[in-house]
């Protein structure tokens, strides 16, 4: 029997009627139409699916819809726009940390919750964190770069404007740089 | 500007990606849309007796249900396009969905169509099908003995194929050999584990007859090609649309049942038809890679000189014969048997094998991995053998940089190499005798260092077409490009090749941009829609920037010629005084009567002033073939500490020098290298994918398939040398492949050389930790190490 379930997605309060058993990844492609995030595995592998619940990254595989009920979501659509880039999004062009793409959108949303807990990592702690997170095309060597990259900018955003660390959502730690539209 | 080519810009097909505005093929949605899902044999080799859908059927949602008995009369097998020749190839059919028999593990037995996801694949289950068990197997070489269970009716003892290589006299040369080493080689079977799994969107307009199917495919005029023979369409209402797609390292290359029948039901319901596998299902229907058991031998003298190679080699082509599959291990395999070096005396046998297993094809590389592996591997043992310095051996048996273009014993026509240099540069960035010495220092402090060498050379560029019709490949292999010029000077260019992670929107506007002195942003390119790119034959065999992008610079150098054409006469001189000169055209010898391209350009589409019978627009199409192969070539080393109390391997340097030629983009260059290093070290030391005795997949899951993590893997020290083609107008060879070539034989070198003291001469890869420490163990008992000369299937 399928029943209604309201997610705060991207800053937008958005209502899908779903099956219980509905992934929130099926829900935010297939009702949402947000396809920014990608289905790699069906066994929580490979991390293609990783959005922001409430400022923790999550694969969002893992999760039923129904179960983020009232839960602030912020997925690749959301992190950044084109005409303001999230530093992550930019460190990854710039460094060239990515190839097909397919793996990307949850290497980015993964990478921003991992920056916001540990501003300023060393490369075996990136290596580590991205564990979860698989990519066939890069080897990882350019997207650990493109993580220290960020973390850079991020860290000098910080400075320059200290305590403001306003997003959408008030739990979150999503590293996100000051006036970044959330 | 005039630097553009050369340059490491920044990929212009990044702001989509890093944005999620990319559209893949799952992504694709259409008013009405249904959905398929398969149901796939769980049994490796199985008489079907009965089927019963009619409970799928009656299931909520359920639009259509199709089994083989349903369709075999309405379409045709599923084609392989790679007929060998001379080696009495059988192609048994390859039904769209199994009747009768099921040959592997994952066979497609039904197609549910239903309104959801969901539905169809809640209505699978409810299909009843019972199997009679037969005996399988999926060792290539066991399948092919006399007694094995036969898979097909019509091809004895599952031998598909017996090819010979041969060049000089290798009998005699191993006769006469002062020392001759052997090995017994596994190349395992591997998963290519393309992030993105296999999908396909089919509609049908009832109206006008015309199919268009998104498939996520690196080859969709292939794919238009063999989908219009399997559905029985002319291929002119046949479009194909590869989107963007999420890598591919071959398995996107060949044709797939699954795509023909969503078309089919797309057809017959009138309603668009999307299937999306997901990974438990792609690891067992979409194909695998290498899968060979070999015996292979080297002769040489005393002093280093090798004088001969000779294999047998069991390859596995899993149930049925892939797109490409008889071509892998022959013409792509055998055929470089020579590597880097000047071996006169070659023979190589080597016997495709029909196996219960799921169709093997080409994955990264795609034969000649393997070929690099086992010749790399042999000249390390026969190093050993004769106590010389593995790098010298090298040294001493490379093909001289003077004697290019060099024919080898197998009759390739290496186009231009300088295999020392290589060589010279990779040992500039690592000391090896520093290393040697530091190794032996550690060895008698209970630590065992190791260093592994290898020059690789690869066949790529692939190829020039009247090769493809005399090695049997059933197409042809130039490629093409329209550069298309529109009245504001802006340019598209539409390619044949099909891209997916290479970055070649970025490295083609970067070969236009210098020939028109643009900026890339008044560049795009097109790929992936049949409807509106050229003919061509897609990407893989790292052949598309060798043959596409001098497509692409030939369609360029057409336009340009013609712009200079309308120059000439806008600046009113004569045509043979016009010279393109500091990115323009400009008569010889004043400089300051000079017309831009664009100017150009806009007079040619708008023809208000055109020289006389000079036909108006501006746009050119050029289908390039190449006169050869082109033959990069570099050398990776690799240096290891191995804990021998644990087996663990653990990278200490990877040092990658390759020569492909002058790169477009050096920053795309390394992830290319980046890329195919790591997944050669992960065949090296961690991926296999193991069936147990019945055929069932154990490594069916992204949980059990050791996908190479970031936390595993090493740093990766590139650098490059630059020899030219001389095959294309670009000089450029090709990268996509090189790194995986060369990597697993970089490891395993490394590791064998560090468990030297135990004796440990091979291990089989991957060399797992439990390996490792049995070869180890086998070592200190002074038994043979384990895996040399054992046959080993299992971790």
């Amino acid at each position: 029997m399928k029943r209604p379930v309201t997610l705060t997605v991207n800053g937008t309060v958005r209502t899908a009627t779903v099956e219980p058993r509905a992934l929130l990844v099926h829900v935010l492609r297939d009702d949402f139409d947000l396809t920014g995030t990608h289905i790699g595995c069906d066994t929580s592998q490979c991390g293609a699916c990783t959005v922001l619940i409430d400022g923790l990254a999550v694969k969002s595989c893992t999760q039923l819809a129904v179960q983020c009920e009232g839960q602030a979501i912020i997925t690749i659509e959301g992190i950044g726009t084109s005409d303001a880039l999230h530093p992550l999004q930019t460190a990854f062009w710039e460094k060239h940390g990515l190839q097909c793409g397919f793996c990307t959108p949850g290497m980015i949303m993964l990478a921003a919750d991992f920056l916001a807990s540990n501003p300023d990592p060393t490369e075996p702690e990136i290596r580590h964190a991205l564990e979860g997170n698989y990519c066939r095309c890069t080897g990882y060597q350019n997207i650990v770069a493109a993580v220290q990259a960020a973390a850079a900018t991020l860290r000098a955003a910080q400075a320059a404007s200290p305590p403001s660390r306003a997003v959408s959502s008030s739990t979150s730690r999503a590293g996100q740089p000051a006036g970044a539209a959330v | 500007m005039a630097t553009i080519f050369g340059s490491g810009i920044k990929r212009r097909e990044d702001p989509r990606l890093i944005t999620g505005a990319a559209t893949y093929t799952d992504d694709v949605k259409l008013p009405g849309l249904t959905y398929a899902a398969f149901l796939r044999s769980p049994y490796a080799h199985a008489q079907i007796t009965r089927i019963d859908t009619r409970a799928a059927a009656r299931a909520p949602g359920v639009l259509a249900v199709y089994t083989g008995a349903d369709i075999k009369d309405r379409v045709v097998p599923v084609p392989c396009a790679w007929n060998v020749p001379n080696c009495n190839l059988i192609v048994p059919p390859h039904p769209l969905l199994a009747h009768e028999k099921v040959r592997y593990v994952g066979d497609g037995v039904a197609m549910v169509v239903a309104e959801s996801r969901a539905q169809a694949r809640d209505a699978i289950d409810l299909i009843d099908v019972d199997y009679e068990p037969l005996r399988g197997g999926v060792d290539p070489e066991q399948m092919a003995q006399p007694g094995a269970p036969q898979l097909h009716a019509e091809v004895p003892d599952n031998i598909a194929f017996t090819w010979v290589v041969a060049g000089g006299d290798a009998e005699r040369a191993f006769n006469e050999a002062e020392v001759k080493v052997r090995e017994r080689i596994v190349q395992q079977r591997l998963l290519p584990t393309a992030m993105e799994c296999r999908a396909a969107v089919a509609s049908y307009n009832k109206g006008s007859g015309q199919l268009t199917l998104w498939v996520s495919s690196q080859n969709p005029h292939i794919h238009r090609f063999l989908c219009s023979v399997m559905l029985n369409l002319p291929e002119h209402r046949v479009r194909v649309i590869s989107p963007e797609v999420g890598g591919g390292f071959g398995s996107k290359i060949p044709a797939y049942p699954d795509e023909a029948l969503v078309s089919l039901a797309a057809m017959d319901l009138g309603r668009p038809v999307k299937w999306a596998e997901d990974r438990s299902e792609n690891y067992k229907a979409t194909i695998h890679g290498r899968d060979h058991v070999e015996d292979v031998e080297l002769c040489g003298t005393r002093d280093g000189t090798i004088t001969g190679i000779r294999t047998k080699v069991y390859a596995g082509l899993g149930a049925y014969a892939s797109t490409a599959a008889p071509g892998i291990p022959t013409i792509l395999h055998g055929l470089v048997y020579s590597g880097a070096y000047t071996i006169p005396n070659i023979h190589g046998t080597i016997h495709g094998v029909y196996t219960a297993g799921t169709p093997v094809d080409a994955y990264r590389g795609a034969g000649r991995p393997e070929a690099a592996y086992l010749i790399e591997r042999l000249v390390d043992i026969y190093a050993r053998e004769i106590g010389m310095d593995p790098v010298e051996v090298r040294r001493k048996n490379f093909i001289p940089a003077d004697k290019f273009p060099y024919t080898t014993a197998t009759g390739l026509t290496y186009d231009s190499g300088n295999y020392a240099g290589a060589l010279d540069k990779a040992l500039s960035m690592l000391d090896y005798k520093a290393f040697r010495k530091e190794q032996a220092e550690a060895r008698s402090r209970g630590k065992y260092l190791g260093i592994g060498v290898v020059s690789y050379i690869e066949i790529c560029g692939l190829g020039p077409s009247q090769v493809a019709g005399a090695v049997g490949f059933g197409g042809g292999l130039y490629d093409s490009a329209i550069v298309r010029v529109y009245p504001t000077g802006m340019i598209r260019v539409y390619i044949g090749g099909k891209p997916h992670g290479q970055g070649e929107e970025t490295t083609f506007a970067q070969i236009v941009a210098e020939e028109f002195n643009y900026p890339v942003e008044n560049i795009q390119i097109v790929a992936g829609d049949t409807e509106i790119t050229p003919q061509g034959w897609g990407t893989y065999g790292s052949r598309t920037t060798a043959v596409c992008g001098s497509a692409v610079k030939v369609a360029a150098q057409r336009v340009k010629e013609k712009a200079r054409k309308v120059a000439a006469h806008l600046l009113e001189a004569n045509e043979a005084d016009v010279e393109w000169k500091d990115g323009k055209f400009s008569v010889r010898g004043s400089p300051d009567q000079a017309k831009t391209f664009a100017e150009a350009a806009l007079m040619a589409n708008l023809a208000w002033n055109m020289p006389a019978g000079l036909e108006p627009g501006l746009e050119a199409t050029a289908f390039f073939d190449p006169t050869n192969f082109v033959y990069p070539f570099g050398t990776h080393i690799c240096t290891v500490e191995v804990d021998v109390e644990t087996g663990e391997v653990h990278i200490l340097r990877y040092v990658a020098v390759d020569d492909c030629g002058p790169p477009i983009n050096p920053m795309i260059v390394d992830g290319q290298v980046h890329g195919g290093v790591i997944q050669g070290i992960g065949e090296a030391l961690q991926e296999i994918a193991i069936y147990d005795e019945s055929g069932q997949l154990l490594t069916g899951t992204m949980m059990d398939y050791a996908v190479p993590k970031a936390s595993q893997m090493p740093r990766i020290e590139t650098a490059h040398t630059v020899t030219p083609s001389p095959v294309n107008p670009l000089g450029v060879k090709g990268v996509g492949e090189a790194g995986t070539i060369a990597s697993a034989a970089a490891v395993v070198n490394a590791v064998c050389d560090a468990l030297e003291p135990f004796g440990v001469r091979h291990i089989q890869k991957p060399v797992t930790p439990a390996r490792v420490w049995a070869a180890v163990q086998a070592g200190q008992r002074g038994g043979e190490a384990a895996g040399q000369n054992g046959k080993e299937r299992a971790r």
